[in-house]
């Protein structure tokens, strides 16, 4: 498989879907164009519905929506649905509406457009939140069964998804499920815990590691809430050390999930690798090197983690 | 001949408004007593609802965004038979689904979680165009507070609603009322942040906009009437109403927005809802043993 952006995974996988389901709408903030389900409202006119700049605005209509039996996606940059968060925690959360939300352009892998636009903080509110699971699938074919998962979960729920193309790093035969993660590579000298955008680099961090001889687990954490803390504790228990991977803000996130896990089930060293501190404009690959998301960023860390 | 029975109902509401909130010791009898009659007209007069049957896909709705009155619509609901009027007395105790502000998930009947204002609007909408989707002929109020639309996310759903669905789902299914009762927790709305004119904005969202005295059940009923015969675009209401409405010391006052009466207090306030002068109030109890009892209660309250 190419490589591509889950955006685009996700709106050619709604776009199959609503074939067969009308209960799915989409909602989008004026930026259909990005968030992809742009080809669903040309297909699909009656079920689509543009609320302009007006982000809380949408996210209450969806629960409106989810209330009459719809199944409403509805669609922005991450931190700007996730900027709505009292709309969130309100309308759709303790309210209980069936609601969809999907944010794009997350992290600083988003590049030139800068800070405004990056998504960094959207797990971490999020996580607060009782009954909102959080899915950042790692590659198209994940994605494409985190959206027909979207459709099936009773419930809210929140997809995590990136502007940058994603190379496959899932098996052909994977099954994307809630609350369960997926070793992509095995190891025995630490557990690397990545999400989303960087697993590519975590894999190819394992492959240099490998190298200089250290063997590194990596897991695709792609249900962020709830943890697979099975797997986690499992994989954690053999390894002896965790490294968290991640392209959002280094506090309350994956990396904070994790270290909420491990200090009380079984405490052990643990690093958490994400992004310390506002984001900037740039360009993507720059800003990965700058926040030591790109494989020999990751390799490096792991080493010093390991005392090597 | 259809407003008198209405009327003795929005007094008995009173009543049990008044009630709950001294049981409770706290909540907002200011906002509740304004919305009163509204709340009658709607869920006796106009919507079509089965106490039995809460998520009846074809029920009207009615998302009162300004939760912080929801005694009015518990008031109601105990009326019409979703729950026993004893359990009004729970109100704001743990445990009982008659959570401080409304809880979609605690109360069958409840239609949104509503009182973090502002929000509830566009809830109002996202189901007015799921049931245009449907092919429904259920229908959508919304009661918004004064103070509340303050709150940018109402604009946000004002200047959505007359567009969302055209063509061919255009959202006449929904009627918005505006409780204008003047007065928010800070003072008065003109003080604080006035919001005239009120009028002008939404015709200029492009809303017909129909202006009523919002404790006359006549002119609701009409106002209603005639919300439910525009079409092509959503109607609101702008009803003005008195805060504290049917007892003298509450009436028009801020300090009445957000706080309990103690039972002296209430057993007052019942009697002047009742429109029983003070020289009557003993016989009145000795031939309404119901009313005694009620009273009885109170006055109880007050040796805990």
């Amino acid at each position: 498989m190419p490589a591509k952006a889950s955006r685009a995974a996700f709106g050619e996988a709604l776009l199959e879907l609503g074939a067969h389901d009308d209960r799915i709408v989409t909602l989008d903030a004026d930026l259909s164009k990005s968030t992809m389900t742009a080809k669903f409202a040309k297909t699909y006119p009656d079920r689509a519905f543009d609320l302009g700049i007006a982000e809380s605005n949408m996210i209450g209509v969806a629960a409106g929506l989810a209330l009459t039996g719809k199944i409403p996606f509805a669609c922005s940059f991450a931190c700007f649905v996730v900027g709505r968060f009292e709309t969130i925690r309100i309308s759709v959360a303790y309210t209980g509406a069936n609601v969809k939300l999907v944010g794009t352009h997350v992290g600083v892998a988003i590049g030139e457009d800068g800070y405004s636009q990056m998504g960094l903080e959207d797990i971490a509110c999020l996580r607060a939140l009782p009954n909102i699971p959080i899915i950042q699938p790692a590659d198209e074919l994940e994605t494409k069964q985190a959206v027909a998962y979207a459709v099936e979960h009773a419930g809210p729920l929140y997809l995590r998804l990136t502007r940058q193309p994603l190379e496959a790093v899932n098996p052909p035969d994977h099954r994307f499920r809630l609350g369960r993660w997926n070793v992509l590579r095995e190891g025995h000298d630490v557990t690397i815990v990545g999400t989303g955008g960087p697993l590519f680099n975590c894999l190819e961090a394992a492959r240099r590691l490998a190298a200089e001889g250290l063997s590194a687990e990596v897991v695709n954490a792609a249900s962020v809430k709830p943890l697979d803390e099975e797997l986690l504790l499992r994989s954690a228990a053999r390894t002896g050390r965790v490294v968290t991977v991640e392209d959002h803000s280094i506090h309350g996130g994956l990396g904070g999930a994790v270290a909420e896990v491990l200090s009380e089930a079984h405490p052990m060293p643990l690093k958490r690798l994400g992004v310390i501190g506002f984001g900037e404009s740039g360009d993507p690959s720059g800003l990965y090197v700058k926040h030591g998301l790109d494989p020999a960023g990751i390799a490096l860390s792991v080493k010093k983690f390991l005392g090597g | 001949m259809k407003s008198a029975p209405l009327e003795a109902i929005a007094r008995d509401c009173r009543i049990q408004i008044i009630r709950m909130l001294t049981h409770a010791g706290s909540g907002h009898p200011g906002g509740s007593l304004s919305v009163i009659d509204l709340v009658t007209a709607l869920f006796f007069g106009r919507m079509r609802h089965d106490p039995k049957r809460p998520d009846w896909p074809e029920r009207d709705r009615l998302i009162l965004s300004k939760g912080h009155a929801v005694p009015a619509v518990y008031a109601a609901m105990a009326r019409a038979g979703y729950f026993p009027e004893s359990q009004l007395v729970t109100l704001r105790k743990l445990g009982s689904p008659l959570q401080g502000h409304p809880d979609r998930t605690a109360l069958p009947g409840i239609e949104a979680a509503t009182g973090s204002l502002g929000q509830g609007l566009s809830v109002a909408l996202g189901q007015a165009l799921g049931l245009k989707l449907a092919g429904s002929a259920a229908r959508v109020y919304c009661i918004l507070g004064d103070g509340e639309i303050q709150e940018g996310q109402v604009w946000e759903a004002a200047m959505a609603a007359p567009k969302l669905g055209q063509p061919r789902h255009p959202l006449d299914n929904l009627a918005v009322i505006v409780d204008y009762n003047k007065i928010q927790l800070d003072g008065f709305v003109a003080k604080i942040l006035d919001l005239e004119p009120l009028v002008a904005k939404w015709q200029a969202e492009g809303w017909p906009v129909i202006e009523i005295d919002g404790h006359k059940i006549d002119q609701i009923e009409k106002a209603l009437d005639q919300a439910e015969a525009t079409k092509g675009v959503p109607t609101v209401v702008v009803a003005h109403t008195v805060k504290g409405k049917g007892v003298s010391f509450m009436e028009n006052d801020p300090e009445w927005h957000g706080k309990a009466p103690k039972p002296a207090e209430a057993i007052r306030a019942i009697r002047e809802i009742l429109r029983v002068p003070e020289s009557d109030w003993d016989a009145h109890l000795a031939t309404h043993p119901a009313m005694r009892t009620l009273v009885d209660e109170l006055r109880a309250l007050d040796a805990k």
